[in-house]
């Protein structure tokens, strides 16, 4: 991305440098984030694209500082208003932690705690960052509303039980606006729910970057959720960026053959495909990732570098940025024709 | 051969108002029991070698129904005829021989393998139970690399598997005893996408090659439409819509499958561009208390009161081969979600979307 469009956007709040997330294990290292630069600007909605230990979420739990530093050996920057939070303290981090940064998580039903009011819960998260206990149960109950919760005064009584899924990640929400955070990490936020509620969750999360200002990051395996609410998107693999670009372009001039892969193995609703393209194989272990790139044992299109030289994340002139050491123009053509064989292959 | 025998064989298994209904305790040290509806009254056939889908949201009945299609389950009244056999009332010892006839692929293929027995043991025990003679062993190697796994996987474990891999075993297992009739309930969903097409494709060709009738169970769309040739649309325990997969994807009758489809998000830049979605306010009900009448009336943008919340609506042909339950189908499609309130004499021209939640709360 060039510097001129850059400066068109919003305020950078997180600036990403070089992340890597190593666990040490008994059976050795586990390379679960290699090296991953990116950033997030006010009112961009990022989404984040892979298959399950792609590392999406990995690097979203070091920009949180829940990674356990004892067990995980996490290198690199995350550069957030001026200060790198990989440097501060327990305390400090603690003080940005729920605050400024804050995030909503993939089971709705496992992140309430049973037994407390969902109001009080709220709350807490309030008083947790000096807000009195009366100002606390108020914004709460404000917040509640906000997020749709009819009769709000009074469902803030309720406990996690009494709430449906759907109503428990409006009210998970609610609880990561309540100290006016400036950037909001939503992982997987509706891959447990049903399609109906899914689509009034990702509305809400919209609404809700507009009106409060905020960045958000939307860590998916879903594309479909994706191609609908994001204006950046990074596609991952095996802990690497692959492709990471305007959401537009990356959808209708997506550049690596991963992205082509997944493009191609999901189904359409808009029309039954002769075939579905999978990719075959299944996605590398961590522990012994294979040399090179990580995507070339699977790769359709590799040729002699890709099993030895990692390839660097560039953009080409009048593209965006991917990892892949095929030509930019050869990528342009196998693109054109992989977007001819796709329509070609709609049964008729 | 009379027009009720020729119509047996042309249906694999044929339901007729079939109804689920459990028993649960509620209250304080359980005093009061009440009746979660599972499955009301539906009708249902599957048509020798054809795939039909059901399709509905957590909680609609989909995957009660595959149960009680398989007698895994026994329903609380109507009838199951699978080859022209009333099951209904078998016994476990008479149902044995039929079971061989079935068979079912699971959801979670971390769940559904013992993970202290080996893949051939795995695959190898429906010959083992129906007591099969012959060379187990080499049968099983035989499914094995036509499954997509390497014969030598026989004496490994299923933890050295992943996910897309034990999927492999699940399918295996259930085509080892050559059955008439595959549940598949949600095969794909745990899988990631690139995996998810492998299985799809799979279950694909294997229904071609051995003939094979599918009941497949999905709460996504998008795979539905990939492997369906007919779709039942279920919910909160009845079905609203059933027809062609073709037909109901492309002129979807009933205001709910509309609004499914309008809610899935489309990868495309001319998916997202070409369509409204239709935002349905609140949550399902709770099956323990149902809506009276239509059961989709809470949610529906066509709620005509006095009508819809009076008389149930019953499945009627709208379009060839295409039936829906619903007083006021949809004329045409695609509709925004404006044209859909403006149906004369609806009740509901608000877009709930926020105050959504407004539906009752499952308790």
């Amino acid at each position: 991305m060039n510097e001129a469009a850059d400066s068109q956007r919003g305020e950078l709040l997180l600036d990403i440098r070089g992340l890597t997330v190593r666990f040490p294990t008994t059976d050795g290292v586990v390379q679960a984030v290699s090296n991953v630069s990116y950033s997030l600007r006010r009112g961009e909605t990022l989404g984040v694209v892979g298959e399950s230990g792609s590392g999406k979420s990995v690097s979203n739990l070091a920009i949180m500082g829940l990674l356990n530093r004892a067990r995980a050996d996490v290198t690199g920057e995350i550069e957030f208003h001026g200060r790198d939070l990989l440097k501060l303290s327990p305390a400090q981090m603690r003080s940005i932690r729920g605050k400024d940064i804050a995030m909503i998580f993939q089971d709705p039903f496992a992140c309430l705690h049973p037994m407390y009011r969902v109001g009080d819960q709220i709350a807490e998260a309030a008083r947790a960052h000096g807000a009195t206990k009366d100002a606390a149960g108020k914004r709460a109950v404000e917040l509640l509303g906000r997020v749709g919760i009819p009769n709000a005064e009074g469902r803030a009584r309720d406990y996690p039980h009494q709430f449906s899924g759907g109503m428990r990640q409006r009210a998970m929400i609610a609880m990561a606006l309540v100290n006016n955070p400036s950037v909001l990490i939503a992982d997987e936020p509706t891959t447990a729910l049903d399609v109906t509620v899914q689509a009034q969750i990702l509305e809400l999360i919209e609404d809700v970057k507009t009106e409060f200002n905020i960045g958000v990051i939307l860590v998916t395996h879903d594309l479909g959720v994706v191609a609908e609410t994001a204006t950046s998107v990074l596609v991952m693999y095996a802990g690497r960026i692959m492709e990471y670009g305007p959401a537009k372009e990356i959808f209708t001039q997506p550049q690596h053959p991963y992205a082509w892969g997944l493009l191609d193995s999901m189904p359409s609703v808009e029309r039954r495909l002769k075939a579905l393209v999978p990719i075959e194989g299944s996605p590398p272990s961590l522990l012994a990732p294979p040399p090179g790139c990580p995507f070339h044992p699977r790769c359709p299109y590799r040729f002699e570098p890709c099993d030895s030289v990692v390839p660097p994340l560039v953009a080409p002139e009048g593209g965006h940025l991917d990892a892949c050491h095929l030509p930019f123009d050869r990528k342009l053509e196998l693109g054109r024709e992989r977007a001819d064989r796709r329509l070609g292959s709609a049964a008729a | 051969m009379s027009a009720a025998e020729s119509r047996a064989v042309d249906n694999l298994v044929e339901i007729e108002h079939l109804t689920k209904r459990f028993a649960v305790k509620q209250g304080v040290f359980a005093r009061g029991t009440s009746q979660v509806h599972a499955v009301e009254d539906i009708s249902l056939t599957v048509r020798r070698g054809e795939t039909l889908g059901i399709v509905g949201e957590s909680g609609c009945g989909k995957s009660t129904t595959a149960r009680l299609m398989l007698r895994l389950l026994d329903p609380t009244s109507g009838t199951i005829r699978f080859d022209g056999r009333d099951i209904t009332k078998l016994s476990q010892r008479a149902l044995r021989p039929v079971r061989r006839e079935m068979q079912m692929i699971f959801q979670d293929p971390y769940a559904s393998l013992n993970p202290r027995k080996t893949v051939g043991q795995i695959v190898g025990q429906p010959f083992a139970i129906h007591g099969v003679p012959g060379d187990t062993k080499a049968r099983v190697r035989e499914l094995l690399s036509r499954v997509g796994l390497s014969p030598e996987h026989y004496n490994r474990y299923p933890h050295e598997f992943s996910g897309g891999q034990r999927q492999r075993i699940g399918v295996a297992r259930a085509l080892a005893l050559r059955p008439k009739l595959v549940v598949c309930d949600e095969p794909v969903s745990a899988l990631d996408v690139s995996i998810q097409a492998q299985i799809l494709n799979l279950l694909r060709e294997l229904q071609a090659e051995f003939e094979l009738t599918l009941v497949f169970i999905s709460h996504d769309l998008s795979v539905m439409r990939q492997i369906a040739d007919r779709i039942a649309v279920m919910y909160l325990g009845h079905v609203v819509e059933l027809g062609p997969s073709e037909s109901i994807y492309e002129h979807p009758k009933h205001p709910y499958t509309a609004a499914l489809l309008s809610a899935v998000p489309r990868a495309s830049a001319e998916g997202v561009a070409a369509r409204e979605r239709i935002l349905l306010g609140g949550d399902v009900p709770s099956p323990i208390d149902p809506p009276p009448a239509c059961v989709f009336h809470t949610r529906c943008p066509r709620f005509h009161q006095g009508h819809c919340d009076v008389e149930e609506p019953l499945l009627r042909e709208l379009a060839p081969a295409q039936q829906a339950a619903c007083h006021y189908p949809l004329e045409r499609w695609p509709m925004t979600d404006a044209e859909i309130r403006q149906a004369e004499g609806a009740e509901r021209q608000d877009r709930p979307h926020l105050e959504g939640a407004a539906a009752e709360s499952p308790l």
